[in-house]
């Protein structure tokens, strides 16, 4: 073996790759948000008695679940600024994140809705709730319980996804990695660091989803 | 509610709910035949009949939970014409229990409780509190307040779930089956209930099979089936000698359970 594992190019760019892993955290936390505005909404529209607005959800969702993340994210960067929209990086990696991470939200959440007995949505609109505050404030809640597990799940994905933005140089760890490679050419010690990093990301993540979990569905079932 | 109410029979021709001429259909199925009924203030009143027979569908159609084909309902002077503003005047006067009662799981006792005051009556927290209260001390549940539906028993659940209507403060109050999804020992508890709401001079509708209760506090128990008013009789003559032949069989059919 001709190659000698040196780990110290790996230490001398720490605060680099840290700053990078917070890029990456960043990216993620808000393209969840995005992702879950989009998935509510989209549920929302989705069960809207108007149609086109139905058919936009899934055109949408069918649009996003059968193309490749990386020409979704390539399609909003370089396209459109051919019609005027010109987006920095960092902002185009939170809005692909948010778009694909919402059309799998949306059928996700859309499966916690269908979930709720319908005795439940009876008993809001008999006290004289209007639909919309029904779906707020009755189904919402006990809905997203109900498909919790599947939509942190979808989460990590998309915090794992975001490994793709370095397509277009957004800020997050792959790219940092990536540069620093090309400075070092220590490519197995800065991607098997980097690995090790996504992993302390994803376990992260994992316990703030399960601490959230606690104290916001923190009433008992059956 | 005033308490003179209880002592007052039914006041003469000042109908709560009518329903005149009123045709359901489910696709091919006649759901509800040409229904007619007037329910008058402080009356209470009990629908029987066969599974199917829509009573179920009759009181749903009260508050629009179901819509109707053909005929008129009328409740408190307020015409269900399918427009939001009939809809919402209505569902804020009428209280409805469910035979599941569709607590929300999600929220106290007291939160079950509070939600549609302030919602839809814009009233204040402390006032919804008060009022919650109130009812649910009326329910004999005021200790369980800060509980969840999940940790109480069936008949506690329904008993939590006639306070949640009450606190809306309705002008009758349709019960459907009510104790059907109860435990036999809890079943007591919730017509208890119900009786003191009757005593009380509350103007109800109830779907029930529980012939005690119809002897009790009925001013008119009405026999349903096939979607048809069969027959309507005070509780004595009913169950004494009920006119119609289904109702006579279906009479025999449950007190023979009995």
């Amino acid at each position: 073996m001709g190659y000698t594992l040196d780990f110290t190019v790996v230490l001398d760019a720490l605060p680099s790759l840290l700053w990078g892993c917070l890029g990456t955290i960043g990216l993620a936390l808000s393209g969840m948000t995005l992702a879950l505005a989009v998935g509510v909404g989209g549920v929302v529209a989705r069960g809207s008695s108007r149609r086109w607005l139905r058919s936009i959800v899934i055109a949408f969702v069918e649009l996003v679940r059968n193309t490749p993340f990386l020409v979704q994210i390539f399609f909003l960067f370089f396209a459109l600024p051919n019609v005027g929209l010109t987006l920095n990086p960092t902002v185009t990696a939170i809005i692909a994140l948010g778009l694909n991470g919402g059309a799998y939200a949306i059928e996700i959440i859309r499966g916690g809705v269908q979930s709720i007995d319908k005795g439940q949505i009876e008993a809001g609109l008999a006290l004289g709730l209007h639909k919309g505050q029904v779906f707020r404030m009755i189904v919402l809640k006990p809905a997203l319980r109900a498909i919790y597990p599947s939509l942190t799940g979808q989460f990590i994905m998309l915090t794992l996804t975001s490994s793709i933005c370095s397509a277009i140089s957004a800020y997050e760890l792959t790219s940092v990695a990536q540069r620093i490679e090309s400075e070092t050419f220590r490519s197995f010690e800065v991607y098997f660091t980097i690995t090790l990093m996504y992993l302390a990301i994803s376990w992260l993540l994992m316990t703030g989803f399960s601490v959230f979990s606690r104290r916001y569905f923190d009433y008992p079932t059956r | 509610m005033p308490s003179t109410a209880a002592a007052a029979s039914p006041s003469g021709d000042d109908p709560l709910i009518v329903m005149e001429d009123v045709n359901k259909w489910y696709g091919a199925y006649h759901a509800l035949r040409d229904v007619n009924l007037s329910v008058r203030r402080g009356e209470k009143i009990v629908l029987c009949g066969p599974s199917g027979s829509g009573k179920s569908t009759l009181i749903r159609c009260v508050n629009h939970l179901e819509t109707i084909k053909t005929g008129r309902i009328i409740v408190d002077g307020v015409r269900l014409d399918d427009s939001t503003r009939s809809v919402d005047a209505v569902r804020s006067e009428v209280g409805m229990v469910f035979q599941n009662f569709n607590l929300f799981p999600h929220m106290t006792v007291l939160q079950n409780c509070t939600l549609a005051p302030m919602r839809v009556r814009g009233v204040t927290a402390a006032a919804a509190e008060a009022t919650a209260k109130r009812y649910l001390e009326r329910v004999r549940i005021a200790e369980h307040a800060h509980k969840y539906p999940a940790q109480l028993s069936g008949g506690q659940q329904q008993r939590v779930a006639i306070a949640r209507a009450l606190c809306m403060e309705p002008k009758v109050m349709l019960f459907d089956e009510p104790t059907s999804a109860l435990d036999p020992e809890m079943v007591k508890e919730v017509l208890d209930t119900m009786v003191g709401l009757a005593r009380d001079g509350m103007t109800m509708v109830c779907v029930t099979h529980e012939m005690g209760f119809a002897r009790q506090v009925a001013d008119r128990v009405i026999f349903m089936a096939e979607g048809q008013i069969l027959e309507e009789a005070e509780p004595e003559s009913f169950f004494r000698a009920p006119k119609h032949p289904r109702a006579r069989s279906f009479l025999g059919e449950i007190l023979a359970h009995h």
